[in-house]
């Protein structure tokens, strides 16, 4: 039952400013606005759960131009692979649900240009490799959520009433920023290549959430002792591959990782400073 | 087939959805020695919530210590045409500022003002700088503290599962019953209490800034148990929606631009909002500024995409960056556009629902024993038009009272009523049904004609005729929703989930259509073309959609008169709308 923009020009006459109603036609002349003629191949890593390697299958998907890589694995769903699975929510770069491989490299697909990339070899979209697969481009990334829960909370400070100011609360708002995409998770290597045990390692989202609490102005928790333990911080080696992917363009590695890798050194090397560990100046470094 | 072993998961309290009103009813019913669980459709922490850009109102007085909760209290019935329950907005005036407050202590990091306080900026119809932000991504610090809170406090959380169903026994609610979107799994929760915190319809239509989960399921699922819709006519198009390129048609800009002194024009350069609110300008509320953009573009002085332009490059780029960093990226990224440098291309986008299940202003009980709503599923607060930053402050401050009488009533049935067994089975067969047809239709072609149809005749501007030939058009694509089929296997399977979502959907479309059909005058949000004006008699009344044999029935009903201190704060105004 489409709606036909010439039936409705028949029956309402021509358009006049309050006549005139949004919809078919001009979604019509957007549309036809955005064709480019061109098609691609979109190759999907296609499987079932706990399928490693899965099967690439090639579609052929219209070219529109401004199209992102979430529009065209959409776009299969909708019109060829209806059984297609994908997660996606926001569209655009808020929520990080939609993230998957794209030639290779972790990103998000909602924020992926297809035009970006050289379009006379195959397009090729594989789920996040680190986490278990569930079918398709979903993961199971359920792990992350585990991990989350081994954080010690906020603890708010009793001293009220709070003043703190801009500055105080910058480095805090960086690491808050994070959108759990879990690509910087995706492309650890000590994640990525431990066996079907993940490691005893928070991994770099986890170090940035940890880093934003230890941050914030107001919280009278310490964290370094968790990270250095059963957060395995000191597995992190900084190749700084968990920033290159972040698309919230967070320094994962310099403004969180190591900040809490230099108080880890300091508050366990020292052994004045570990005794009296509660007291470690997790606010002030590198401010 | 019965896969759900008879086995049940049981609570006291359960809440359907995990954005700010879930999230807060959670916390608060946990908070009062309930057991609860949270299921939302998709992982934890993705909720539309995180869209919310600007800010959260709240009369703090942190920038201007003028404001104060009776300021907030007539803005916000001002913009809504004093449609509102006048309760709910006098409630939320009062009680925003302490659930700022609250999500401080439990370790939000808003702004700073240079005094150490919270920053607030000033939003269309907002007399004071009132909304409490965090740059453009507040609703992502919202979910974030209240996730982080109530993970801390062991909530169990159902991520990707949906609830098609509200059981009932003698009328009260005693469960729900649903699937598991990853694996396919049938499952039943038990619980004297629910709370519907399911969010907006907007995947309703074809243009919008909601993601794919704004299907109307709460709502849907309410009004079969047998809740009552309220103002459903009243659908909200943000006024500035990215017009191009094609795929992020519909995506958010937030009004923060405006506030952060963006200005409206149109192909001639004219700076139009002059010619509609000369007071107010840019920051007019969003329903009057929905229509300008609307207005320009029709009558030919649209931007090269048929939009308007938004310019803030007048400002440093500097400023922009820190201001405004999710939209500066935005357009960097999706249209290859430096709003620092040139103007943005915005048009309407179907946003918020303003109408939704019918609660009381206390409790946000509905009319079915043990069942809630707060947040965008629930009516009431915002009447005819939402303010920005209303929204996250009504999550926090309904969603807290949803969980707080929810977890009383549950607390206070003593014998707990099981489900019967006939309705798990008749759920789970209307859960399967898509697979059992030969033939039958495609649910996305279903929801695509939808969503168009919906677009067309029930948009920005309305009237008799066109109102009148979507509810024809309606009933072919509610017998296609009726026979929609899926293939394949129930493993994360996008078809079927599509085929219940659009049962949803078209069941809501059916109660927007036919309230707007009933209110002949033009209100806030709801633009009559045939009826232009404001009617003084229909300012007393709700439309109130109930479900009769199986029909959607709407009628008036009369609202309780304001007592005389609310109405001695609006002043004349609230006798004769404005």
């Amino acid at each position: 039952m489409s709606v036909d923009p010439k039936a409705v020009e028949e029956r309402e006459g021509p358009a006049t400013a309050t006549a005139r109603y949004e919809g078919a036609v001009r979604e019509k002349s957007l549309r036809d606005q955005a064709r480019t003629g061109k098609t691609f191949t979109l190759k999907i890593n296609r499987g079932d759960e706990g399928d490693r390697v899965g099967r690439w299958q090639a579609y052929e998907v219209e070219l529109a131009s401004g199209m992102v890589v979430l529009d065209a694995v959409l776009s299969v769903q909708a019109h060829q692979e209806p059984e297609l699975a994908v997660r996606w929510n926001c569209k655009a770069a808020k929520c990080g649900s939609c993230s998957a491989e794209v030639n290779g490299r972790p990103r998000l697909m909602c924020k992926t240009r297809v035009e970006d990339f050289k379009l006379d070899e195959p397009l090729l979209v594989q789920p996040m490799q680190t986490f278990r697969r569930i079918k398709d481009l979903v993961t199971d990334v359920s792990w992350n959520y585990r991990v989350n829960e081994k954080i010690t909370p906020f603890k708010p400070r009793t001293d009220r009433p709070w003043v703190f100011y801009q500055h105080d609360v910058e480095r805090a708002q960086e690491m808050r920023k994070c959108i759990e995409c879990f690509l910087c998770q995706d492309v650890c290597h000590v994640i990525r290549y431990a066996t079907e045990d993940k490691p005893q390692f928070f991994g770099p989202r986890y170090f940035v959430r940890s880093a934003g609490l230890d941050f914030h102005p107001m919280d009278a928790e310490d964290r370094v002792g968790q990270l250095k333990g059963k957060g395995g911080i000191g597995l992190c080696n900084i190749t700084k591959c968990c920033t290159e992917v972040c698309p919230e363009h967070i320094h994962i590695t310099d403004n969180a990782i190591i900040p809490e890798k230099e108080r880890a050194v300091d508050a366990f090397s020292d052994p004045l400073r570990a005794l009296l560990r509660g007291g470690s100046r997790k606010g002030s470094s590198g401010s | 087939m019965q896969t759900n072993d008879g086995q049940g998961f049981e609570a006291d309290v359960i809440v359907v959805g995990a954005g700010g009103a879930g999230l807060r009813a959670a916390i608060e019913a946990q908070s009062q020695g309930a057991r609860v669980a949270v299921i939302c459709k998709s992982l934890l922490g993705k909720a539309h919530t995180i869209v919310a850009e600007g800010g959260m109102a709240a009369a703090v007085g942190s920038v201007d210590p003028r404001d104060n909760w009776k300021a907030h209290f007539k803005d916000t019935m001002f913009g809504g045409k004093y449609l509102n329950n006048w309760r709910m907005a006098e409630l939320h005036a009062k009680e925003a500022p302490k659930e700022i407050e609250n999500l401080e202590q439990w370790g939000a990091v808003f702004d700073r003002t240079d005094a150490g306080g919270v920053m607030q900026r000033i939003f269309g119809g907002h007399t004071y700088q009132r909304l409490v932000q965090v740059g453009d991504r507040t609703g992502l610090e919202l979910i974030r503290t209240l996730q982080d809170r109530a993970v801390a406090g062991g909530l169990r959380v159902f991520m990707e599962h949906t609830v098609t169903k509200i059981l009932l026994r003698d009328g009260a609610v005693c469960g729900l019953a649903g699937y598991e979107r990853e694996w396919g799994k049938f499952r039943v929760w038990k619980a004297p209490a629910v709370i519907i915190a399911s969010g907006g319809i907007g995947r309703i239509y074809s243009v919008t800034s909601n993601s794919w989960e704004g299907t109307a399921d709460g709502q849907a699922i309410a009004f079969e148990a047998g809740a009552e819709l309220m103002d459903m006519e009243f659908v909200q198009f943000h006024p500035t929606g990215m017009v191009w390129p094609q795929s992020v048609r519909g995506i958010l800009v937030t009004e923060a631009v405006r506030a952060e002194q963006g200005i409206l024009t149109n192909s001639e350069g004219e700076r139009f909002m002059q010619r509609y609110d000369p007071k107010r300008m840019e920051l007019s509320t969003r329903d009057v500024v929905a229509r300008a953009i609307y207005t320009e573009v029709a009558e030919g002085r649209g931007s090269p995409h048929g939009g308007a332009f938004l310019d803030i490059s007048h400002k440093p780029a500097d400023f922009i960056k820190k201001k405004l960093p999710s939209m500066y990226a935005q357009f960097m990224e999706f249209a290859h556009v430096d709003i620092t440098k040139e103007p943005m291309e915005v048009y309407p986008t179907t946003h918020y629902v303003m109408g939704g299940i019918r609660v009381e202003a206390e409790t946000e009980a509905t009319n079915v024993p043990g069942l809630y709503a707060a947040g965008e599923a629930a009516a009431g607060l915002h009447g005819s038009n939402r303010l920005g930053g209303n929204s996250l402050s009504d999550l926090v401050v309904f969603g807290r009272r949803a969980g707080l009488a929810a977890a009383q009533y549950a607390l206070g049935q003593t014998a707990r009523v099981e489900p019967e067994t006939a309705e798990i089975i008749k759920a789970e067969r209307e859960m399967l049904a898509p697979f059992e047809l030969e033939t039958g239709e495609n649910p996305f072609a279903v929801q695509e004609d939808l969503q168009n149809m919906m677009m067309e005749y029930v948009g920005v501007f309305r009237n008799e005729e066109r109102l009148t030939r979507a509810l024809e058009l309606l009933g072919p694509l509610q017998e296609r929703a009726a026979r929609v089929r899926s293939t394949g296997s129930r493993l994360y399977n996008a078809m079927w989930h599509t085929c219940l979502d659009v049962k949803h959907m078209v069941r809501i479309a059916e109660t927007i259509v036919r309230s707007a059909l009933l209110r002949k005058e033009s209100r806030g949000a709801h633009s009559r073309v045939d009826f232009p004006e404001m009617s003084a008699e229909l300012q007393k009344v709700n439309s109130i959609t109930r479900l009769r044999d199986g029909n959607a029935e709407v009628e008036y009903v009369e609202r309780a008169p304001m007592p005389p201190e609310l109405a001695e704060i609006i002043g004349e105004k609230s006798v004769v709308p404005a």
